[in-house]
């Protein structure tokens, strides 16, 4: 089957676009040779310096490391600084009416008397949090890291165009990679940085500790920040040590917290510590062993219970997975509308909900043509894509489907775009998506662009690092060469003044 | 500092230690075994070097009663089962050091790291069987290498005193153990045979002691003299300027928790100290008179109390 494709760096007559020409320029003076002792240099670098990811239930051959390098490749995503500027206004916007939609969740439920979103669908959610109904959260702000996956596929004329996918907003990962894949790009490669104006994205872990210290309880000076770990065989767990060490904050784990008197502390070497702010990358089944599973290590008892105090602040807030749910997705648009009284500016894909009797015909009519996913899946697993399955496969699934409608979506196959990317045969097109990482504390605000991630075999659209994906550095670039004697923009996103009055709800 | 990551600094660099500590017995096992000399003599080598560690009933239980040199080596090397083997020590060190890496510099994380990568890809490229003598070399020079990039690079401050009190203590115990085991062989074979050809042995035996830690020049230096048992004892027992004796180690260990509390009611201070002292002003007659054996049992138990104590007052308890 030919579908349409958009490759980020060749029209359809296989000319370079405009953004990619200076790059281009310069990969064709380079030896071939030259640039695999790049890509191994690269390999040995990210080994040395144990930038890896554990895969859950993996081994190797012989038997004993879990640990896998994420395949970082060398060309990078290139994004027009004009298309970036509508697609961060585009993040700020939706994760604002994110953010207000899950503290109407938690307190009068304005969207769901008005009929807009199902109410049995938010309360009956899984994700849905009885204990924080009511729970005043400091600045309501509920999301304060929020991983926005975002594709490209081209429209009826043949147009690149952006699509959220997916909404992250309990603890999204992958921000490290974006760091590191820029680092090595500026160890390898550092003519191009000197030729080529890309925005900067090294100060997210100042932006990211500025968020989390502005959610300390009023009245501390030198707030106390930590972030909260399951410990060293969690899959992200580079990522927990990389941040707590890039923001000089203490790296706990659940072992290391105790509440007393409705207050954290830590454990020291000096006795116990106070704890004002927890960036935490455990899921909120675990976070509480006295509130939630009653068997979890990796939390602190009592936690709950110093937050409702106000004693701690805890980011992302618990319960914030009511809106990232993919049952919850086909609504945000109308969340956009109903809370901002704006038009999205972002797209989102169009949705079948197989709880809905009309939907879940279409989709097991058409099961070759779509992906389906479970509603509370993540990482690329539980998912079908209909044109690249087998018979077989779709068969199992519409059992699947058929036992269990509410559980599953489906969307129309998106031709996600491609990037040229080095593979064994050479340079070849794979499909790639964007996960920019938005922060909401006393502003909405983002570092330019994300983390590309890059699906390597032929065809395949699933970009999940789980799944044998690899990254890419991505660049915001003022393309323009006419425009480079201007002073380059301000790295750092200015947000709307009105956007930001109605997030914080008056608060100067 | 989280007791836990306390906890994890000063168990990466008893490991640590530990690894280069082995890597050293078994090369001057290793030497020693190249030497012409009587067969009882090389097999209790290999013995006393699994006594040292504890590990005889479990080398037996794997291997038999038979100590053969080929697999003692693979065992205290290579053997993933044997906690004290040096891949499980570099093992446990990196993990260690992968717990807390946010604590450490970038340059100390990637010095451990890299060790252990380096020393799986080496034995499975059959380093060990090709040159014993560089592999165990290797192992020594990584272990400087982590020390010296840690004093190196680390701020001042308690994670750099737990990283030294666990390399240091770890030191005093493995020192004790390899004196104990090799002054038990000599008690019982060269010691007192007054035969020339004993005479040689004794030189290659002290002298092989004193090369496992780095001490042979030293020795030179400071004595002048043919090597005698008494003064090897006095050197790597009560020389406080020899680095790795056990007064120098007890001096470090000292001066480490000193910086860590300033609480007089500590008591791994306490007991820390005491220990300090009466090596200090011990004489080695003393010593010999009462029973080396004697001295060196009753100094590693109190070395392990210390190390009890420490994880009761600053680390997570077990």
């Amino acid at each position: 089957m030919s579908r349409p494709q958009f490759d980020e760096m060749h029209d359809d007559r296989q000319q370079v676009r405009p953004h990619y020409q200076g790059y281009q320029r310069w990969l064709a003076q380079q030896a071939e040779q030259a640039m695999q002792a790049r890509r191994e240099e690269a390999e040995m670098i990210f080994r040395r310096v144990g930038i890896t990811f554990a895969v859950y239930g993996a081994k190797d051959e012989e038997g004993a490391g879990t640990e896998r390098l994420i395949p970082f490749d060398l060309i990078p995503r290139i994004i027009p600084a004009h298309e970036w500027a509508t697609m961060e206004a585009g993040l700020v916007q939706r994760v604002t009416a994110l953010n207000r939609f899950i503290y109407d969740v938690y307190h009068d439920q304005d969207i769901l008397r008005a009929g807009l979103v199902p109410a049995e669908q938010v309360l009956h959610n899984a994700q849905f949090r009885p204990e924080m109904m009511g729970l005043k959260v400091p600045g309501d702000i509920y999301s304060h890291i929020s991983g926005i996956d975002i594709v490209r596929a081209p429209n009826a004329q043949g147009e690149g165009e952006y699509y959220v996918l997916e909404d992250n907003l309990r603890v999204p990962s992958g921000v490290s990679y974006m760091l590191e894949d820029r680092k090595m790009m500026m160890r390898l490669f550092p003519e191009l940085f000197a030729k080529n104006r890309v925005a900067p994205v090294a100060h997210y872990p100042d932006l990211l500790l500025e968020t989390l210290r502005a959610m300390a309880p009023a009245g501390l000076s030198e707030p106390r920040v930590v972030v909260l770990t399951p410990g060293m065989y969690n899959s992200a767990y580079f990522e927990h040590a990389f941040l707590a060490q890039q923001m000089g904050v203490e790296l706990v784990e659940g072992q290391d917290l105790f509440m007393k008197d409705d207050v954290i502390y830590t454990r020291t070497t000096r006795g116990p510590r106070r704890v004002d702010v927890i960036y935490r990358r455990v899921d909120d089944d675990f976070l509480d062993p006295e509130a939630f599973r009653p068997q979890s290590t990796l939390g602190c008892a009592g936690l709950l219970k110093a937050y409702r105090a106000g004693n701690v602040a805890i980011c992302n807030a618990m319960g914030t997975g009511v809106a990232d749910d993919k049952s919850i997705y086909p609504y945000v648009p109308q969340m956009i509308e109903f809370y901002l009284g704006e038009k999205p500016i972002l797209k989102n894909v169009p949705t079948y909900q197989c709880r809905q009797a009309e939907d879940l015909k279409y989709t097991l009519a058409h099961l070759k043509d779509l992906v389906v996913k479970e509603v509370h899946g993540a990482g690329g697993y539980g998912m079908l894509v209909g044109p690249a399955a087998s018979q077989a496969e779709i068969d199992n699934f519409r059992q699947a489907l058929l036992a269990n409608p509410a559980g599953y979506i489906a969307q129309p196959t998106l031709s996600l775009s491609t990037c040229p990317t080095y593979v064994d045969s050479g340079i070849a097109p794979r499909h790639i998506d964007l996960r920019p990482f938005v922060l909401s504390g006393k502003q909405v605000q983002m570092v330019p662009g994300g983390l590309t991630r890059v699906a390597l075999q032929d065809g395949s659209l699933v970009v999940n690092s789980s799944q044998g994906g690899g990254t890419k550095d991505t660049w915001i670039l003022e393309a323009d060469e006419a425009q480079s004697a201007k002073p380059r923009a301000a790295p750092v996103v200015k947000t709307d003044a009105d956007m930001l009055k109605a997030l914080v709800g008056g608060v100067s | 500092m989280l007791s836990r990551t306390a906890d994890h600094l000063f168990w990466m660099s008893r490991y640590t230690e530990r690894a280069e500590n082995t890597a050293r017995m078994l090369d001057v096992n290793y030497q020693t075994s190249l030497l012409p000399q009587s067969a009882d003599a090389t097999l209790a080598g290999w013995q006393g070097l699994l006594s040292i560690s504890e590990l005889t009933p479990f080398y037996a239980a794997k291997h038999g009663q038979e100590v053969a040199p080929r697999a003692v080596m693979d065992f205290m090397v290579r053997d993933e089962q044997n906690p004290s083997s040096i891949i499980s020590c570099l093992r446990a060190a990196r993990e260690n050091a992968r717990a807390v890496r946010g604590t450490l510099t970038t340059e100390v994380w990637e010095t451990q790291n890299q060790t252990y990568l380096e020393v799986v890809r080496m034995l499975q490229g059959g380093a060990l069987e090709r040159d014993p003598g560089s592999f165990f070399e290797w192992v020594k020079f990584r272990s400087h290498l982590s020390r010296g990039v840690t004093v190196g690079t680390m701020l001042q401050d308690e994670a750099l005193n737990f990283l030294r009190l666990g390399t240091f203590l770890e030191r005093a115990d493995n020192t004790a153990r390899l004196i104990d085991v090799k002054f038990h062989t000599a008690e019982s074979e060269f010691v007192g045979v007054d035969s020339e050809k004993d005479q040689d042995f004794d030189f290659y035996h002290w002298s092989a002691i004193l090369r496992s830690v780095s001490a042979f020049e030293v020795y030179r230096k400071v004595y002048r003299d043919v090597i005698r048992p008494e003064r090897v004892a006095e050197l790597l027992i009560l020389r406080a300027d020899m680095p790795r004796s056990l007064l120098g180690c007890m001096n470090e260990v000292m001066s480490n928790l000193s910086l860590l509390t300033s609480r007089p009611d500590s008591e791994c201070k306490r007991q820390a100290g005491k220990l300090r002292s009466d090596l200090e002003f011990a004489r080695i007659d003393e010593i010999l008179a009462t029973g080396l054996h004697a001295f060196l049992t009753q100094f590693l138990d109190r070395v392990n109390d210390i190390g009890a104590h420490i994880s009761r007052e600053f680390l997570l308890p077990a």
